[in-house]
């Protein structure tokens, strides 16, 4: 993991010190509510409906173990005793005090850690797979990558004041767990035809209002041009990105008005001025950077631990577990361990400070004191011993984090909605629980395999819904929640938006309209074909007449 | 718009500022006339009169958010001043406008800051190029200066400092 050192340390402890004068300024009447606005979302604090909401950065997903006691401490020391993992990995806690916010800032600071840039209209959190470094199907680890584009866009004066919140995700495997693809800019590490380390750079993806796949505009991007190139995007987003309405203002719609292929040319160009200059990477950042994530020692180790195959072999719960919440190491004998932040009940993503000591313990005993979280809002112990997981797995369960669920419809992901968010429309934490309470039965969930369920309380997506299998959007009509259902989404590189069934549904039938679609799913499948290969197959037709039939039988 | 009384005038080769009475007239429209001494004029209208106003030190120019330094080029190599307007302290499109002047095209003037400017931008202002504030008249000068203290090491390469900190680590 990157470690700061004396620079890195004092960005952050100064900009402790300046939000701590924003916010005596603003008590004290001389910054006003407007003014005040933008500064504190640039360092993650909202005014929210119940109380203030105060979003941590954990840039691209990595924590020590003594940082997640922090956080732990944290929630009780300030808040109500848990955080909420977010699907841009970060955590946010919801009941601090403002006045309290800038002595948490401190706390966070003396463990590497702050809420710099975790909104407003500046380059946010960079997010990468959670397997990075680990996954067996890795090309390039992308994390050195994703540190370097995190220092570039910490105070980037240019860039301070976008027309529009700006996202990056990087990717280094085969699969692209990063959602790449509904990014303001997706980075794949790829290597060219000669070997090289170089970018494929996508821009223009992303969810909310209008969402969008993003285009290519780079094939192959040197890796020491990395940070002019950014440069050059980001300029040409800066200067002519629309700032006369908020909706059209992501990088998407400018990229679509000019079309990618014009685009691409106006970054070009203006990149054409900024390459070879002085932020041209130098091969010994890249490599200062990368030694920070150098490979653990891992143990010689047989490819199968013996321990472990019998144990999966006698017990249906732990092989279950293992087929859903273990994931393929590269390194033989090792695997990467999902706890499931998805126990039906419990908020989507949300941790006590009882279970964040409780896995930054198990993290020091198992897993090298480090702990990924997932997009999906779920937290990894990346590299355990097969020989360890009877005991992660019992440590797990002591947790409330062993449900066996990851990939599965219940393991929902979820924006905290209604319940806490100001912009939303409608509840989504209810929703979740009513679904996952449907899907009670284990063998039930078990058979019918890998389901994304997405949801999001409002059209700003955070749970992501246009890219779940089964997308549920909270909608205002005239004053009630209703949820639109969407099914055919995907993340991945083979991205794209789910498709709207029809006329959206009442609160109490979305958990019986859910029910309804697996149902149709179940009815067309052939083998142990995925949900949506059979949707792929079949279409939205059988799904749509199934629904809303009986929705007219019912009158 | 029209002449503000002070400015937060900063030495770039020195780092020293100090708070100075400004003798700079904004118009958002010039007159048919000779310009008067110490005039910031519009871009637009700079530009219509070039030839008559090219090489004169004591006229200068004011962008909007929205004006490209492409349009002015190399002859903002000429101009002894240049103001930036930020509508709305919000609107970063002046930071780029800044680094443009100044990295681009050679402007080695007094880059001014004007509109809604105060404590929380300036050092954003200084690193895309500005050495000139003119703050906000309800907010307290003095205090807005010490916003350019509130940090002291950067990571990205800009026009104050054009070598990132990856090229300074460690030296």
């Amino acid at each position: 993991m990157y470690i700061y050192d004396d620079y890195d340390q004092q960005i952050v402890d100064q900009r402790v010190d300046q939000f701590r004068d924003q916010t005596r300024r603003f008590l004290a009447g001389e910054l006003t509510g407007e003014e005040y606005r933008p500064l504190r979302l640039q360092n993650g604090l909202y005014i929210q409906r119940h109380a203030p909401m105060l979003r941590v950065a954990v840039p691209y997903g990595h924590l020590r173990s003594d940082q997640v006691r922090a956080l732990a401490e944290i929630a009780r020391k300030y808040d109500r005793g848990y955080g909420h993992f977010t699907t841009r990995q970060n955590i946010q806690y919801n009941w601090p005090k403002l006045e309290d916010v800038p002595d948490i800032l401190a706390d966070l600071a003396k463990v590497q850690m702050h809420a710099v840039q975790t909104s407003g209209n500046c380059v946010r959190n960079t997010t990468t797979d959670q397997f990075a470094g680990v996954a067996h199907d890795e090309i390039i680890d992308p994390r050195p990558w994703c540190e370097l584009i995190r220092q570039w866009s910490t105070f980037h004066p240019e860039f301070a004041h976008l027309p529009r919140k700006f996202k990056i995700a990087v990717c280094g495997s085969v699969e692209d767990r990063a959602a790449t693809w509904v990014h303001d800019i997706g980075v794949h590490v790829v290597r060219n035809a000669a070997g090289e380390v170089g970018f494929k750079v996508i821009v223009g993806g992303g969810l909310g209002r209008t969402p969008m796949v993003g285009a290519v505009i780079r094939e192959f991007l040197p890796s020491l041009h990395l940070l002019s190139y950014l440069d050059a995007v980001l300029r040409v987003y800066n200067r002519y990105g629309r700032r006369d309405n908020k909706y059209k203002a992501r990088i998407k719609i400018l990229v679509k008005a000019m079309t990618p292929e014009a685009f691409a040319a106006k970054v070009e160009a203006e990149w054409s001025h900024l390459k070879d200059g002085p932020m041209t990477l130098t091969q010994a950042e890249i490599d200062r950077v990368a030694a920070f994530f150098t490979t653990p020692a891992y143990e010689p180790l047989p490819a199968e631990d013996e321990g472990f195959a019998r144990l999966r072999s006698e017990n249906k719960a732990f092989a279950r577990w293992v087929e859903r919440n273990v994931f393929k190491h590269k390194q033989p004998g090792y695997a990467a361990v999902t706890l499931s932040l998805k126990a039906t009940g419990v908020a989507p993503g949300d941790a006590t400070d009882a279970q964040l000591d409780g896995v930054a313990e198990l993290a020091d005993r198992y897993s090298f004191g480090e702990i990924r979280v997932s997009h999906e809002q779920n937290l990894i112990l990346a590299d355990v011993k097969q020989a360890d997981l009877p005991a992660v797995w019992e440590a797990a369960r002591q947790l409330g984090f062993a449900t066996p669920n990851i990939g599965l419809i219940t393991d929902i992901v979820c924006c905290p909605g209604g319940d806490f968010c100001d912009l939303a429309n409608a509840k989504s934490i209810p929703i979740a629980e009513g679904i996952q309470q449907v899907f009670a039965d284990q063998d039930y969930l078990f058979d019918l395999g890998e389901i994304d369920l997405n949801i999001s309380g409002c059209m700003n997506s955070c749970g992501h819904h246009h890219v779940g299998h089964i997308g549920i959007l909270g909608v205002d009509k005239s004053g009630s929640e209703w949820y639109q259902v969407s099914l055919g989404g995907r993340q991945g590189h083979d991205a794209s938006l789910g498709k709207v069934i029809g006329p959206s549904f009442a609160q109490d039938d979305v958990p019986g309209v859910v029910r309804q679609i697996i149902e149709v799913f179940v009815e067309h499948r052939q083998g142990d074909e995925r949900f949506l290969d059979v949707f792929d197959r079949v279409g939205m037709e059988p799904f749509k007449s199934r629904i809303y039939q009986k929705e007219r039988a019912h009158g | 718009m029209g002449k503000h009384p002070h400015i937060i005038k900063l030495n770039r080769s020195n780092g020293q500022r100090e708070i100075v009475a400004n003798h700079w007239l904004r118009v958002a429209e010039g007159c048919d006339d000779a310009i008067p001494a110490h005039t910031l004029l519009p871009l637009k209208e700079w530009l219509e009169r070039r030839d008559e106003l090219l090489g004169r030190a004591d006229v200068g120019i004011w962008f909007a958010p929205d004006d490209e330094p492409e349009a002015l080029g190399q002859d903002a190599a000429s101009l002894s001043i240049i103001a930036v307007d930020f509508p709305a302290f919000t609107d970063g499109r002046g930071f780029s406008i800044g680094r443009l002047l100044r990295e681009r095209y050679g402007f080695a003037g007094e880059l001014r800051a004007v509109g809604d400017v105060f404590k929380d931008t300036l050092l954003y202002l200084k690193r895309c190029g500005f050495d000139a504030f003119e703050i906000r008249a309800d907010k307290d000068v003095e205090e807005a200066a010490k916003g350019l203290d509130d940090f002291s090491e950067f990571y990205q390469g800009a026009a104050d400092q054009p070598l990132p900190l990856f090229r300074r680590r460690g030296g």
